[in-house]
This record gives C-alpha cells, sequence and structure tokens, in this order.
C-alpha cells in the first residue's frame, strides 16, 4: 500500500488542528449556522466560501471561542472550544472583518499591547513587530498614529497582530477586503507563506478569485449550512460534470462531426469548432485525434475548456436556490 | 497554585494601562479633568474664603467651619464625576468602534477584561480628584491657615474613591448590557440620580457635623460597589456583547417573561393560589429572613433612639391619650369606610414607592422604606416607656390588632422587592438580564396579587374598626 493510499486511510481518524463536528449556531429562532462539519489539517488552507449572512463569521467566532455553539462541537488546536475557551485564545490568530485598531496608538504600541496579553517577551514582540511590519509594508509609517492609516494599512496591521505570536491556527475573515489590488496581493503571497506542516488556515471569503488562489480546499456555505466540500477540481468534477473538450479545425467542421466517438455530448457549436464533454477524455481524445487524420481533416487545437470557481459557485448555488 | 488576584492582576494591568494611555491622548478626557483639578479648587477657595469672611462678620462662625469640609468633598467630588463618562463609553464604545472583537479573542479572562476596564475607568478621574484636593488645601492654608484634621482628609479621600467606585460599577454593568454608546447615556441616569442623591445626603451629614456617619456611608458604598462589581461580572457575557445587534423593544417577549414568573407552573386560579404559598413564597426564605430581621432592627433602633431624641412628656399623658381615643376618632377617620379605602390607598401608594425604588436600587431603598414605619413605633414605643407608659399594653392596643396582617404583608412584600432588586445578581444559566428581572417582575407581581394586597385590604379594615375598639378597651379605660 503507497504511502498517500496509507495516509488516507488514517488521516480521518487522527486530530486535525481544526475539527467541527454537526456545529450549530441559533440566535432566537434564527439558525445562523446548521449542521456544519469541517475538517483542516496541518499545512492546509481551506477557504469559506459563501454570500453575506451565510454565517461564515459566526463559524469563525465559534472556532474562535467567542460565541459557544448551540449544538455540535469544535476542537481547534486540539481544545474544545467550549470547554477549553482560553486554551484555544491562547493558540488561535484571527483577523476580524473589521480591523478594530486603537487609533490613538501607533504600530509598534498597538503589536506591543497584544504580545503582552500573549504574554510575549517585550524584545521578543518587538523584534516579532519589526519583521511583521517589514513583511506587510508598514516599516516606513511606523510615527504614524493608527488613525491616519488608510483602510488597507489597518488591515495588514490587523494581519500583523493576528500573526504576531505565530499561531497553530489561523482564523481570516476576509483579509483583503479593504485592499487595493497591490495590497491585496501581498497579503496573499503571505498567507501562502505561513502555509506550515502544522499550522491550519480557515479564510472566510465572498471573493472567489481569492479563495481559487489560496485554498487547497473550499467549502461553499449558504444559509448556515456547508452545500458544498472539496478542491476546486473535485468541485468542478462534482457540480459541472464531465471535462469539456474544445476541438477547432482548420476549415468547416460540417462533415467531420460524424467522425467523433459516440457517446461524448456535444455542447456547442459554430463553423470550425466544436465543444463536447466526455467523462473519459484520456481514452475518447487520442481517438478522435486519429479519426480527423485518417479523414484528413486538419486539427488546430484539442485542449480542456478551464471551468472556474465562480461557474462551480453559481451552479452551487442555483441547485441550493431551486431545492 | 497562584492566587486568583495574582493570576487576573497582570493581565488587568494590560487591559487598564492601554485604557488609561488612551485616556491621556484624549483631550475631551483631558481637557474637563484638567479644568476641574486646577481651576475649579481655585474658585473653591475663594468662595470658601469669601463665606467664611462673611459668616463671621454676623457671627456665625459655624457656617464656616461646616462649608470647608464640605467645599472639600466637593472638589473631589467633581473630577471623579469623569470617571462615569469613562466607564459608560468601556465595553459600549469598544463595541461600537469595532474594536471589541480581537480583545475578545485573545486569552484575557471574564475577569481581567472587565476589571481593567474598571481600573482604566477609576485611575485617571481619582488621581485628578486627589490633586484638585490638594489644590484647595494648598489654597486654604495659604488664604485662611487652614488645614483638615487627619480623620477628616482620610474620610473625604476614601469617600471621593468609594463614590467613583460605585458610579464605575454601576456604569460597567450599563455598558455591557447596551450596544452603543448612546445606549449606555441615556441609561446613565440610574447612576446620576442615586449618585446626586448621595451627595445630597452627605452634604446635610457635613453640614450636620456628624463625620463619624461619613464612614458608614463609606462602608455602604463600598458594599453596594463589590455587589455591582460581581454581578456586572456574572452578567459579563462575550456572546452576548458581540452578538446582541441592536436594543429593540420586543413587548411580546416581554410579556411571556412575565407570565412565565406570574403563572408559574400553575393551570387554574387554585392551583395558581396554591403553587404561590407551597412554593413560591418558601422560595424566598433567605428575603423574608432578611426583612424580617431588618423589620426587627428598625424597631429596635427606633426603640433605642427615644433616649437621643426624647419627645415632651406631657405628649403621654394618658387622660390626654385617652380623651382622644374616645371623643376624636371619627376625626381622624377612623371607625368609616372612608377611613378604610384612605389607609388601603396610602398602603398601597408606599408599596408602589417602595417597588419602583427597589427594583433599581437592589431591594435596599424598598427595604429601608418598609423598616419606617416600624423603626417610627418604635421609637414612640420607646418614648412612652421613657415616659413610665406600659409599652406592651400600648403596642397591644394600638398596632396589634391589624399588625398581625399588616407587618407580615410589609415583610412579604419587601422579599418580593429584595428578590426583584436581586434579579440581576442571580441569574439562571443562559438567562439574559432582562429575561430574568420580568420573571421576577411576574413573582412580584403574583405575591403582590395573591397575598400582599389582599393582607393589606383586611389589615386596614383592621386598622380602622378593630384596632380603635381595642385601643379604647385598653387605654382609655372603657
Amino acid at each position: 500500500m503507497s504511502g498517500d493510499a496509507l495516509a488516507a486511510i488514517i488521516l480521518p481518524y487522527m486530530p486535525a488542528p481544526i475539527e467541527t463536528h454537526n456545529l450549530t449556531k441559533q440566535f432566537g429562532d434564527l439558525v445562523a449556522v446548521d449542521d456544519v462539519s469541517l475538517r483542516v489539517e496541518g499545512g492546509e488552507i481551506l477557504a469559506l466560501l459563501g454570500p453575506n449572512g451565510a454565517g461564515k463569521t459566526t463559524t469563525i467566532r465559534m472556532l474562535a471561542s467567542i460565541l459557544r455553539p448551540t449544538q455540535g462541537w469544535a476542537r481547534v488546536a486540539g481544545f474544545d472550544t467550549a470547554v477549553d475557551a482560553a486554551e484555544v485564545r491562547h493558540r488561535i490568530g484571527l483577523l476580524t472583518e473589521h480591523h478594530g485598531l486603537y487609533t490613538r496608538m501607533k504600530s509598534q504600541e498597538y503589536l506591543a499591547f497584544f504580545g503582552a496579553i500573549y504574554g510575549l517577551d517585550p524584545l521578543h514582540t518587538a523584534q516579532r513587530a519589526d519583521e511583521l511590519l517589514d513583511r506587510f509594508g508598514l516599516s516606513d509609517v511606523t510615527n504614524q498614529r493608527l488613525g491616519q492609516y488608510s483602510k488597507g494599512m489597518r488591515q495588514k496591521l490587523a494581519m500583523a497582530r493576528a500573526l504576531l505570536h505565530d499561531p497553530e491556527v489561523l482564523l481570516l475573515d476576509e483579509p483583503t477586503s479593504s485592499m487595493d489590488p497591490e495590497s491585496a496581493r501581498m497579503v496573499r503571497e503571505s498567507i501562502l507563506g505561513l502555509r506550515s506542516g502544522n499550522r491550519a488556515i480557515v479564510v472566510c471569503t465572498h471573493n472567489l478569485h481569492e479563495a481559487e488562489v489560496l485554498a487547497d480546499r473550499i467549502a461553499i456555505i449558504r444559509q448556515g449550512s456547508i452545500v458544498a466540500q472539496g478542491t476546486v477540481s473535485q468541485l468542478v468534477q462534482d457540480y459541472l460534470g464531465s471535462p469539456i473538450m474544445e476541438l477547432k479545425v482548420a476549415g468547416r467542421l460540417d462533415g467531420a462531426v460524424g467522425l467523433l466517438p459516440q457517446g461524448i455530448h456535444i455542447r456547442e457549436r459554430g463553423d470550425d469548432w466544436i465543444r463536447f464533454q466526455t467523462p473519459d477524455p484520456e481514452q475518447v481524445n487520442p481517438q478522435i485525434i486519429e479519426s480527423m487524420a485518417a479523414a484528413g481533416v486538419r486539427i488546430i487545437t484539442l485542449s480542456e475548456v478551464k471551468r472556474s470557481l465562480e461557474e462551480v459557485y453559481l451552479s452551487v448555488m442555483e441547485r441550493e436556490a431551486g431545492e | 497554585m497562584k492566587l486568583g488576584l495574582t493570576r487576573e492582576l497582570p493581565g488587568t494591568w494590560i487591559v487598564a494601562r492601554r485604557e488609561i494611555r488612551d485616556q491621556l491622548r484624549d483631550w475631551r478626557i483631558l481637557a474637563p479633568i484638567i479644568i476641574l483639578t486646577l481651576f475649579f479648587p481655585l474658585l473653591m477657595n475663594i468662595t470658601a474664603s469669601a463665606a467664611v469672611n462673611f459668616v463671621e462678620e454676623y457671627g456665625a462662625t459655624i457656617i464656616g467651619d461646616r462649608l470647608i469640609p464640605f467645599l472639600l468633598m466637593v472638589v473631589g467630588f467633581f473630577p471623579i464625576s469623569i470617571s462615569l463618562v469613562i466607564a459608560l463609553e468601556s465595553f459600549a464604545g469598544e463595541r461600537e468602534r469595532l474594536s471589541l472583537e480581537p480583545l475578545l479573542a485573545t486569552p484575557l479572562t471574564d475577569t481581567q477584561l472587565y476589571f481593567g476596564k474598571i481600573f482604566a475607568s477609576l485611575i485617571a478621574p481619582i488621581g485628578a480628584a486627589y490633586l484638585g484636593i490638594i489644590v484647595y488645601l494648598v489654597g486654604l492654608l495659604w488664604r485662611l491657615g487652614w488645614t483638615p484634621t487627619p480623620q477628616l482628609l482620610a474620610q473625604v479621600l476614601v469617600l471621593t474613591a468609594a463614590q467613583a467606585l460605585l458610579m464605575v460599577t454601576a456604569a460597567v454593568v450599563i455598558s455591557t448590557q447596551t450596544t452603543s454608546v448612546r445606549g449606555a447615556n441615556l441609561l446613565a441616569s440610574f447612576v446620576i440620580i442615586p449618585a446626586s442623591q448621595l451627595i445630597i445626603i452627605e452634604s446635610l451629614i457635613m453640614f450636620w457635623g456628624r463625620y463619624n456617619v461619613l464612614w458608614w456611608i463609606v462602608a455602604a458604598l463600598l458594599l453596594v460597589s463589590v455587589v455591582l462589581g460581581r454581578m456586572g461580572l456574572h452578567l459579563f457575557n462575550r456572546e452576548e456583547l458581540l452578538g446582541r445587534e441592536f436594543d429593540k423593544v420586543d413587548l411580546k417577549w416581554g410579556a411571556e417573561r412575565f407570565w412565565e414568573g406570574f403563572r408559574g407552573q400553575a393551570r387554574s386560579p387554585l392551583t395558581w393560589y396554591r403553587e404561590t404559598i407551597a412554593q413560591t413564597l418558601p422560595g424566598m426564605r433567605g428575603p423574608l429572613i432578611i426583612m424580617t430581621l431588618a423589620t426587627a432592627a428598625a424597631y429596635i433602633i427606633g426603640f433605642q433612639s427615644a433616649s437621643t431624641f426624647t419627645l415632651p412628656e406631657q405628649l403621654f399623658d394618658q387622660e390626654r391619650i385617652a380623651s382622644v381615643l374616645t371623643n376624636e376618632l371619627s376625626n381622624f377617620g377612623f371607625l368609616s369606610a372612608n377611613g378604610w379605602a384612605w389607609i388601603i390607598f396610602n398602603n398601597l401608594r408606599a408599596l408602589a414607592i417602595a417597588s419602583v425604588l427597589g427594583a433599581f436600587s437592589l431591594g435596599i431603598v424598598a427595604m429601608l422604606l418598609l423598616m419606617a414605619p416600624v423603626g417610627i413605633v418604635g421609637y414612640l414605643a420607646g418614648n412612652f416607656a421613657l415616659a413610665g407608659v406600659d409599652t406592651f399594653r400600648l403596642v397591644t392596643a394600638l398596632v396589634l390588632p391589624h399588625g398581625l396582617l399588616e407587618i407580615p404583608a410589609a415583610i412579604i412584600a419587601g422579599a418580593a422587592i429584595l428578590q426583584l432588586g436581586l434579579a440581576a445578581l442571580s441569574l439562571p444559566k443562559g438567562s439574559s438580564l432582562g429575561a430574568s428581572w420580568l420573571v421576577a417582575l411576574g413573582k412580584w407581581a403574583r405575591l403582590m396579587l395573591a397575598l400582599v394586597i389582599p393582607l393589606l385590604v383586611v389589615a386596614a379594615a383592621l386598622e380602622v374598626f378593630v384596632t380603635p375598639r381595642v385601643a379604647v378597651a385598653l387605654l382609655a379605660g372603657s
């Protein structure tokens, strides 16, 4: 048995940095999070993707031990979020949706305050703060009060705050929501750089591009429930069906269509191109090339049509709305 | 294992220190502190000097003697009034500025967060108050050569800190229970009104010259502050702080909670009455014992006070009393339905006032109000005893017939109000302050309707129609 196969069998039974089981949160009559079961391994980034009000922030707040689950449980860094809240809070870094900085402070002072809360040595905090401020391009503004910072700068400092104590688990709620494209890219690269063997990261977002760029796995949440979960390619396969291939030929296609193998599903066509869906492109594509070549049809390209997470997302949402 | 205090103190100080630094950078806090610390004491100084010189011209030196310590207290009080503003803003302000969530996600304990905010609200205003007192005293020494006794100085310093502590502990509770600074400010009257009443009482005591009473006030303030601190910590709930989106009035929900307390498990009026006697009443054993002891204490204190504040003996002339009882009872409304209605109205009005004041003062004001009549009876009995009248016979004649019902009614009413006032201190798990208070209000209404009001109605009838006859029989010799 290969190592990967063994891991696939064993891993689900091993404790993961983030695990939830039937996690539910109710506010009065409103079920904000409904029966959510998640598992994020060390070194993995999970994107929690969903529209506003889907329950992403409530899930994050339960993982951060700020809200108690109404039902179910969550374990973060090996501790139950309801029972060992203090232990959980020691081990997480939370970037809240709203940065919530103290505007009369300066960056070093602000990070020193949080360093003291986490029990860090002041000297170590200062060094770590310098390093983080440098990483996020804030070294030049250390003399300014935080109230003078732009939205993006505030968000980056909040990110530095979340990373200050080198947490085992990072919970990032809309990490680039108020940033310009350049800053957003810097933060995304930084998040990717934070992936390490033991650290699990959850990123809440409704930015599909961000989810696609950052996440190893994506969980789509709608009205409090996880409606789809997996890698981007798994989700594409599950929700958009078999791969779609596009064949482009020199000249008109007309009679060549009859050369296509049985069982493929033609989705669209033009004068010199055709798109078809097949569950088994490895088998089908060589057959097509052979038969076209034999018939003297000159193939320009035969390639898979890239399908985006956006299509998956919209497909999931439409399907759920239909139900 | 570290002591709780040692464990909690570093985190508490981290929270407090940040807040204090923040305050010292905020001109809206700094400006009034500076004005009240430096300019106001100088103004008081000029006032004191002018007043002393003026009253001395007319030989009323005592007014000057009493005015200077009073102004000392006022000089201390003004800067600490800022602590109220800071405390009201503590949690509500952080919530409004969206800086609360990052703080709640840190390993700080509830105690560290809560008491950090309390310390932060106290330190700068108390420091300013003490500085103001120093400025005032230096001015007095320079202008009038006056210095306070060490006891008076200690009293004013401790009293100033205790007043600040009381206002802050109350205001922080309010701040945790509202969603905005505006909401907290609107509720601030629950602190401002009692605090202003307290200042009036303290002023009277200072002009009266009974400075020792101030120690009792300090003790009471500290006790209430401890209760409020404990209550605030008990109510402190990270989830509620973040989860509550806006303050809304939900009458249906409120009516349901009230009904829950009022109805209990009863399915019919009969089972409701039975449940009141068999479950609700025994469930209030603690408040009932407290009220009974308070009533007895009121009688004893009243009785003892007679030797200090003795009434003229001629008031207790037996023949005069007999004549009044025999000839003028009807003039006082006795032996008539009108008199009966008047007594019922009077008692219900007293009960309503006690309930309203008690509900917002942890039951303390209600307890004092209900103790007062018993204290007066004790005081009169004490005076009768000093005049050589048989007190037992007097109490049996004038109080006992209706008192047998009226006193238990007052004790039950006092206990119900005490329970209502203390509802916030003993919240059931998962219950909010509002829900707990409304359930307690339902129980209060239940006890009033089932027991207190019927007892008072019958007692009033006895007071009007039976007590006078017993009094005439026993005291007038008819």
